[in-house]
């Protein structure tokens, strides 16, 4: 090839990391040249060294993976059991759903899920609003109105996961939530002033004093890497959104965070690492520990 | 309504502001009683209201009670933090925008009743504060005609002039005076030092670390003792936001307070307790006349927290007051009070006055180092142990010192730029650099002030 020549026309772009294939990517979180197979590796490689920094597991954990048959619970479903082999993790896995009832939505996504079982290999159990508690969310929202009704879904789902669990015997559950999500959270609580809130949204291992303990691996992994492993892997989601969510609060804080990415992606991160949310959570402390009461009173499985 | 009480400070109270001015009764209105609250003022109940606050439908006011109510959260503000007292010289960092138009105002009225006191008074042991007001002209950064400046300072010059008796002498400085080099010199040295500053945002950060340095040089210079900043509710939510996202949560609560005493002069926050939107409806009533200097959209992340917060406060006009009032939960850091006054020449009846007033927080946080661009507290943790040795007095080292997030958004990423870039930041920052572990003096003496000879020996 030119030795002489710089490579200025696009596709003659290395990999920075192994310097040897050619770049098919900019990493969203780094914004690093990258190619396809060091993508995959430095993407397992950062949510490996998160588990074992944060003591995630321990080897013979039954673990419950909450999936929901999108792109965040199918991705965490594949790599936690990559990694649960290549590392010898010793973790009995299985999927845990949950069927809130919505039409048009949540009964496509359960169809991702049962493929999802065959494709990788693990036991699936799903759990309905409808068996636990007599309603639907359709039906809950014909009721309320299409305002706040992810409070009510939210607090369902918590509940609705820790019977599925109980009925799964498993040690813990580990859900998608990536650092998008909690960023946002992080927002949401800080405009509303919810300091006990603000004192969870970051802990990547919560609930550890009630029936189930809960922890997000995706803690700090961008939304866009997730989407980006999905596709290049071609790995098989259900890709739209909660028919509801277009009138939830939430989406005032995702546009900002996402417009925020595009100006400096690092921001995420120190949203969720904020020296702020550390303090306001010293300052929370009283009230946590009543709503931790309250939680774990409602949580226990019925006689 | 009118309160007979001569101490009264409560916010409400018509007192604070015109004693002699009485409500005029609408005798249209008085008959009405109860019903049909809407064609009255929510808080007189007797004048037809003229415009709304920010609770809206359920906020009208009239004008006079609508005045009342802003300025009697300013004189609480003042008041409560001890933020002016008698032997003050006071100076107002005036922008033309609303919100300094108004505390330029507020100010003006607290002064010319104080004179008017004392005039009044035999016993003339409590002088008039003085008050200054400082006006930064930022032409250099920005693209605008000469006339166009020009004329925004005379606009300016006529404000200030009807504003006395009391009369209050007004500084235009140029944002390059901070260099203490004048004229063409000092415009190219700040152009090559925010050109050498390629993060859009950390540009514009540093624009505002060296206005407040400036204004804290023509304070001292001249003698003031207070700079007050027209910095309201809806500044200090956006700042709130910015300031987790761009990972300076540590030193948030030090930004956000009444009073800020890390620097040379304190300065002061009296209308933090009021809401941008009813400082504007206060200029447009009274007819303020604002300067409207456009220095052109904030762009990167400061320009889009503060869209993000007008479309909250538009969905929900006390969203604003929420942010402010979570983020008020963080404790405040040692500095966040007014400093006692020890020197003994200032009149006992003053130091009484003021000692009275001096509030101790219960747990606060303490700091002895600072960043050297940005003035934040730094946490000890951060503070690598190689600086404890002083360093080198020629080459400070500037990254060592400075907090993350001006590391990263300020500072050049190429090491070997650094020390070009020391060259071109003002000599206070480099001073600061210098003696990063060395902190804030007065307040250290403060502290032991009690238990000091003052003999000369303990001057450090």
């Amino acid at each position: 090839m030119e030795a002489d020549s710089k490579p200025k026309k696009s596709g003659a772009r290395l990999c920075c990391v192994c310097n040897q294939n050619r770049a098919a990517l900019k990493r969203p979180k780094t914004l690093e040249q990258i190619c396809r197979e060091c993508f995959y590796a430095v993407f397992e490689e950062e949510i490996h060294q998160v588990i074992l920094e944060n003591q995630l597991f321990k080897p013979g954990d039954r673990i419950a993976i909450g999936a929901s048959g999108g792109k965040d619970s199918t991705v965490l479903a594949y790599v936690l059991s990559e990694l649960n082999r290549r590392h010898n993790y010793g973790l009995d896995l299985f999927l845990l759903s949950v069927d809130e009832g919505i039409t048009g939505y949540r009964d496509d996504s359960l169809e991702t899920v049962k493929r999802n079982e065959l494709q990788y290999g693990l036991p699936l159990k799903i759990v309905s609003y409808k068996d636990l508690y007599g309603w639907t969310m359709d039906e809950i929202v014909k009721m309320i109105g299409l305002k706040n009704n992810c409070t009510f879904c939210g607090v369902f789902r918590r509940q609705a996961l820790d019977r599925g669990a109980a009925l799964l015997k498993v040690d813990k559950v580990a859900t998608g939530h990536n650092a998008d999500d909690i960023a946002e959270t992080v927002l949401l609580n800080i405009l509303r002033g919810d300091i006990a809130r603000l004192s969870r949204c970051t802990s990547i291992i919560t609930g550890e004093d009630g029936p189930i303990p809960r922890c997000k691996p995706f803690k700090y992994t961008y939304e866009k890497e997730i989407v980006m492993y999905a596709y290049f892997k071609k790995l098989d989601y259900f890709s739209t959104e909660c028919i509801y969510s277009p009138n939830a609060y939430r989406g005032f804080a995702r546009e900002f965070i996402k417009d925020l990415e595009r100006i400096r992606p690092r921001a995420i991160l120190d949203i969720i690492k904020s020296e702020m949310v550390q303090s306001l959570c010293l300052a929370g402390g009283a009230e946590s520990r009543f709503t931790k009461a309250w939680h774990w009173s409602y949580s226990r499985p019925k006689q | 309504m009118a309160c007979n009480s001569s101490t009264c400070n409560s916010s409400g109270c018509y007192k604070g502001y015109e004693e002699e001015e009485q409500p005029k009764p609408n005798t249209k209105a008085a008959v009405n009683g109860g019903n049909s609250c809407q064609n009255l003022c929510v808080k007189c109940k007797v004048n037809e209201p003229v415009c709304c606050g920010i609770g809206g439908e359920n906020s009208r006011f009239c004008k006079d009670c609508f005045k009342n109510n802003l300025y009697g959260k300013f004189k609480q503000a003042v008041t409560y933090n001890a933020m002016i007292t008698p032997p003050d010289k006071v100076l107002v960092a005036f922008s033309g925008g609303p919100s300094s138009r108004v505390v330029l105002q507020f100010v003006h009225e607290m002064q010319y009743k104080a004179q008017k006191n004392y005039d009044a008074n035999k016993d003339k042991s409590l002088p008039v504060f003085g008050v200054g007001v400082a006006f930064i002209d930022e032409s250099s950064t920005h693209s605008f005609t000469s006339q166009h400046i020009e004329k925004a300072i005379e606009d300016i010059r006529l404000i200030v002039s009807n504003l006395a008796p009391p009369s209050k002498e007004l500084f235009v400085v140029p944002i390059e005076s901070i260099f203490s080099s004048d004229g063409i010199d000092g415009k190219e040295r700040l152009k090559e030092l925010l050109d050498a500053v390629s993060d859009v945002t950390g540009k514009e950060d540093l624009l505002s670390h060296l206005r407040i340095l400036l204004l804290q040089k023509i304070a001292s210079e001249n003698g003031y003792t207070r700079i007050v900043l027209g910095s309201c509710t809806s500044r200090i939510a956006c700042h709130v936001i910015s300031a987790t996202v761009k990972g300076q949560g540590y030193s948030l609560s030090a930004d956000i307070q009444y009073v800020d005493s890390r620097w040379e002069i304190p300065v002061v926050l009296p209308l933090r307790d009021c809401p941008a939107q009813e400082l504007n409806t206060l200029c447009s009533l009274d007819g303020l006349k604002i300067v409207e200097l456009l220095n052109g959209p904030c762009s990167g992340i400061n320009g889009l927290v503060s869209s993000f917060v007008k479309v909250l406060q538009e969905e929900n006009p006390s969203r604003e007051c929420t942010i402010v009032r979570t983020a008020g939960k963080l404790t405040p850091f040692h500095f966040n009070r007014v400093p006692e006054i020890h020197d003994s020449n200032v009149p006992s009846a003053t130091r009484r006055h003021q000692k009275r007033y001096t509030l101790k927080p219960n747990g606060s946080l303490s700091s002895d180092s600072f960043c050297p661009i940005c003035n934040s507290p730094l946490k000890k943790s951060n503070f690598p142990s190689s600086l404890r040795s002083h360093g080198s007095q020629q080459n400070p080292d500037l990254f060592a010192s400075a907090c993350s997030s001006c590391q990263f958004q300020i500072l050049p990423k190429d090491p070997s730029l650094m020390e070009e870039f020391l060259s071109l930041l003002p000599q206070q920052m480099i001073t600061k650099a210098k003696h990063g572990d060395q902190g804030n003096f007065s307040l250290l003496r403060e502290q032991i002030q009690e238990f000091l000879f003052s003999d000369g020996e303990n001057e450090i």
